[in-house]
Formats: structure tokens, C-alpha cells, sequence
């Protein structure tokens, strides 16, 4: 049996969760004060995932970065891979919002995709 | 001299929602002054999504959610004007028929030089700054290296400069715990956080995501007593504060370090509406409106971050919308007759209301006023009085500075007190 600490981020009253788990089950969460802490709580001890937002380089473009995002939120330990595989990524203007810029990154199965207009020089 | 019927000063979230609306509104003759290259505002460099969940009910990034009102600016045909800077706003003597006071915008450009464009009505949506160094009394050498947290954004997120390799931050507004990871996932050490009040002043899913993701500790009740280097900052060191924030001596910590990111607060950048003689609000440092976003001057409106700091920028888009449709209004009907004007009082934990006035006899069916409380309130009540009449008492788990709370007044409910004289908001115990 074990215990993992976390603070709810479902509003400002900021739970302190205890998660007991046995193995990889969750079989208790208090502290919280209404169901989404216990909701909250179980999905991030057992699959917690985040959107990664980052920024790439841009060439021939009217601003030299666009910013990116994961298409869909990718599991946290995934994201210091995610923006690795960014990090000497040049795409070409013009770029716009929803252009694909990486597919599949870091084996997630889920795009980076461009979240910002930039218009050719 | 070019005659618009509307200027509005600056085109970032306010502003453009104030466009759009004014707009849909009737407004032809319309013209946005950005000082900027693009329009935008801050959304630009707040690449971190989260933007949007109320006005289009999904997480957009800064960017993203930009660019859905300049697409329904552009749509629309509206008139902008880019690097271009507004210097002085001045309401003249001449009035036209219908009662509005003509309004002298000066402003300048690379291209024009300096210019005046009359105009009926002004919409101000310059937004806010941050408190710089100067204005916080850290001690110690003035070194390179240290930059508000909003500069290291920019720099990082639209110029693709590094401001350093490692880093202390003092507040933990949410500007600067976004900095925190976002410097993180670009490669550098986040050493601590420190937060001179004994709470965060940023979201609980900022402290959560953008720190505890990370392991960079947050350390309450502490700020920086002393930056060391000469020409680039070495090291910072905090120390722990007392009830009175005065640093506590022994308990001093050393962090080596070649960067200190401010992130203390928001200022509403109001040179130009103290200098068109606009009554400003000490406590927000905003203009003081009354429930149609006038301003003390005849036909200027204020929305978004120049009337008060928001916490969402959804809210920012609704009062722009607000202060579009009124300030149409102004220029199709002219100037409101001198109605009766009712003063709302914060007290108990309620730091200031936007709107401060209200015209019960003009104002819309409903009318929502913001505010924001002094401490963390657990377990407490949102209470409104006419005169001495209790009118509502709204229950609150938890509210914290960090957010902006509300109350809607009714206005059929106003309608029952002929002869209000003041309505007070205040925090109250629940019983």
C-alpha cells in the first residue's frame, strides 16, 4: 500500500488530496470536498497528461517564431521528449493555425500543430 | 483632420471586442490604434493554452484566441492603424446636435508624423504594465539580468531569445509560474519561486502544472533582500517575512543564478486618460466608470485590463463587448440625460467595484459588477444592500485575490427602491 499527495486544481479552494493505491488501483482518495477532487485524483495517479504548448522557428515569415501546441493532451511523462522533438524544428511561412508541423510526436500518436498565423515575408 | 466616429486605443483582446461590437452595433466609421505591429495585444505572447473556455468553450492558446477576433475585425471590414502611437486625448467645448463632445485624438507614426483625428466617442483598451524593479525597493546592484516576467515571455515565446540558464523568480502571479515551466522546457534551472504574501496570487492549476510538474519549490512569505554581480546578476538572496512582510534576519538563503524574473503585479497604464482629465480609482488604478463604462469624461468608455486587471480574459472580451455597445449608443443617441446616479461601496474584504456608479433608470436589465477581495475568504458570503436592505447573500467555498468575483444587479429589483441612495457589497461570514 501506498500514499501520493496532491493538490486539486479543480478550483481556488485547492484540496490537499491523499490517494492511497495498492499497487496500481486506487482504493482511497480523501481530503477532497467534492467529487471532481476524487475524479481529478485518480486520473493523475494513474494516467495524468498534459497540452504541451511550445514554440518552433519560423523561415521567410513576417515574425521569426509560431507558437505550437499538442493537438490533444499527451501523458506527462512525455513532455520533456515532446519539446526535445521541437527543439530544431524551422518551418518555412506561410504557417497557419492547425497546420500539422510534427505528426506523432515522441510516439504519442498525437500532432503538434500550429497555434498562431504567420504570413510570408 | 480625418473625423471617425469611434477610436479605440489599442487592439488587444479589448479593443477588438470593443470594435466588433460597436460595429454590430451600427457604428460605420470606426478606426483601432495599435502600437504594436499586429494586433493582438499580450494574447501574442501567451502561447500557454487555457484562453477561451467561457466564449468558445475549448482550451486556446494566447494566439489562438487573438486571432478569432481579428478575423471578425477583419471581417467586418474595420479600419486599424499599426505602429501607431496615441499621445494626448482631449474632449473639446464644441458639442453637435445630439449632444456628444467632439474629441481630439493625437497620435503619431512612423509614416504620418504626428496627426489629430476628431472623433464622437473614445473607447480606451491601452491594458496594463508590469511593476518594474524601480517600483518594488529590491536592494543591491542593478546587474543585466533581471527582467520583468512579461519581457522574458516576449523574449522566449515571439523573439526566440533565452533571457538566461538560471533562474529565480519573485511572485507567483501567474505570469510568473507560466515562466517558470516555460523557461524550464526550454532548458533552464528554476531554482525557487518566492511569494512575499503567504499565498500564490496565480491559479491553483498554475501552481499544480507550471511548478509542482517540475519540482521548483514555492516558497510563501519570502522575497529577495539582496542581488549580487555587477554587470550580470550572480546570485539573489531571499529571505523569509514577518506579518508586517518585513524580511526576518537569520533566515537569508543564497541562490546562485544569472537571472531574476519579476512577476508583482499589473498596473492599468492610464497616462493618457489622467491627462484628458479622467477620474482615476486608486484602488484599481483605472478609470472610474459607471454601469455603461463611461468614464468621468462625456463619451470615453474603458474596457479590459486599462479599467482593471482581469484574471480571464473571457471577461475582458464581455466588458469590451459592453463598452462597444454603449459607446454606439452614445454616438447614435447622444449624450444620457443627467440621470440619478447611485454610488456602490465596497467593504469587508471587497477592495473596489467596476462599475463604481449606476443609473438605475438607464442602465441595462441586468448588470454585472466585478470586484475582487483583499485576503483568501473560506466559507463566506457575497452580500448586497440597497440602503440597509439586504438583497442577496451568495455563498462562496473560497474566494482569493487572485480572482475576480461578481454580483448581478437586477434591475426591476432597483426599480422597488425610488429612493436608494447607496448600494453596499460586502464579505460576511456565513451563518
Amino acid at each position: 500500500m501506498s500514499t501520493r499527495e496532491l493538490t486539486c486544481i479543480g478550483c481556488p479552494l485547492g484540496c490537499a488530496l491523499t490517494v492511497t493505491m495498492e499497487g496500481d488501483t486506487v482504493t482511497a482518495v480523501t481530503g477532497n470536498t467534492c467529487p471532481r477532487g476524487d475524479a481529478y485524483a485518480r486520473k493523475e495517479v494513474t494516467n495524468p497528461t498534459r497540452i504541451v504548448t511550445s514554440t518552433v522557428r519560423v523561415k521567410g515569415g513576417v515574425f521569426p517564431m509560431a507558437n505550437v501546441k499538442t493537438a490533444a493532451d499527451i501523458p506527462k511523462d512525455k513532455i520533456f521528449a515532446c519539446v526535445e522533438a521541437l527543439k530544431d524544428i524551422t518551418v518555412n511561412a506561410p504557417v497557419k493555425i492547425g497546420d500539422v508541423i510534427l505528426p506523432n510526436v515522441a510516439g504519442t500518436g498525437v500532432d503538434i500543430v500550429a497555434a498562431r498565423n504567420v504570413a510570408a515575408n | 483632420m480625418k473625423n471617425y466616429d469611434l477610436v479605440i486605443v489599442g487592439g488587444g483582446p479589448a479593443g477588438l471586442a470593443a470594435a466588433v461590437s460597436a460595429r454590430d452595433h451600427g457604428i460605420d466609421s470606426i478606426l483601432i490604434i495599435e502600437r504594436d505591429k499586429e494586433l493582438g495585444g499580450i494574447l501574442n505572447q501567451c502561447i500557454h493554452n487555457g484562453f477561451g473556455l467561457h466564449t468558445f468553450k475549448e482550451e486556446l492558446t494566447g494566439p489562438e484566441y487573438a486571432s478569432r477576433f481579428i478575423e471578425q475585425v477583419e471581417e467586418r471590414g474595420i479600419e486599424y492603424k499599426l505602429n501607431t502611437m496615441v499621445m494626448d486625448i482631449a474632449a473639446s467645448d464644441a458639442s453637435s446636435a445630439n449632444g456628444t463632445v467632439t474629441k481630439t485624438v493625437t497620435a503619431m507614426n512612423r509614416e504620418d508624423g504626428m496627426f489629430e483625428i476628431q472623433a464622437k466617442s473614445v473607447i480606451l483598451a491601452m491594458g496594463c504594465r508590469e511593476r518594474s524593479r524601480g517600483a518594488l525597493n529590491i536592494p543591491g546592484y542593478r546587474p543585466a539580468g533581471i527582467f520583468s516576467a512579461g519581457t522574458a515571455q516576449r523574449l522566449v515565446n515571439m523573439e526566440g531569445y533565452m533571457p538566461g540558464r538560471e533562474v529565480v523568480i519573485l511572485g507567483s502571479g501567474d505570469i510568473g509560474l507560466i515562466m517558470a515551466r516555460r523557461m524550464t522546457l526550454e532548458g533552464a534551472k528554476v531554482k525557487v519561486v518566492a511569494e512575499l504574501m503567504p499565498y500564490s496570487g496565480g491559479l491553483k492549476r498554475n501552481i499544480v502544472q507550471c511548478l509542482d510538474d517540475f519540482g521548483i519549490p514555492l516558497k510563501l512569505s519570502h522575497t529577495v533582500v539582496d542581488i549580487e554581480g555587477k554587470n550580470r546578476v550572480e546570485a539573489v538572496t531571499i529571505a523569509e517575512v514577518g506579518p508586517d512582510r518585513k524580511p526576518i534576519p537569520g533566515t537569508e538563503e543564497r541562490y546562485t543564478c544569472d537571472t531574476l524574473l519579476l512577476s508583482c503585479g499589473l498596473i492599468p497604464e492610464n497616462e493618457l486618460s489622467r491627462s484628458a482629465g479622467i477620474d482615476i480609482n486608486p484602488v484599481t488604478s483605472g478609470p472610474v466608470v459607471n454601469d455603461s463604462l463611461e468614464t468621468s469624461v462625456d463619451g470615453i468608455f474603458a474596457c479590459g485590463n486599462v479599467l482593471h486587471v482581469h484574471d480571464l480574459v473571457d471577461y475582458v472580451s464581455q466588458e469590451a463587448t459592453a463598452a462597444g455597445k454603449n459607446a454606439a449608443a452614445y454616438i447614435t443617441n447622444g449624450a444620457a440625460k443627467d440621470a440619478k446616479s447611485v454610488e456602490i461601496f465596497p467593504v469587508d474584504g471587497v477592495r473596489y467595484t467596476v462599475p463604481k456608479y449606476i443609473r438605475p433608470a438607464e442602465m441595462d436589465d441586468t448588470l454585472t459588477v466585478r470586484f475582487r477581495v483583499d485576503a483568501v475568504y473560506k466559507n463566506c458570503s457575497i452580500a448586497t444592500y440597497f440602503d440597509d436592505t439586504l438583497i442577496s447573500r451568495r455563498k462562496r467555498p473560497v474566494m482569493a485575490p487572485g480572482e475576480m468575483e461578481q454580483v448581478i444587479l437586477d434591475k426591476k429589483k432597483l426599480g422597488e427602491f425610488p429612493d436608494l441612495s447607496k448600494i453596499t457589497i460586502r464579505i460576511e461570514e456565513s451563518v
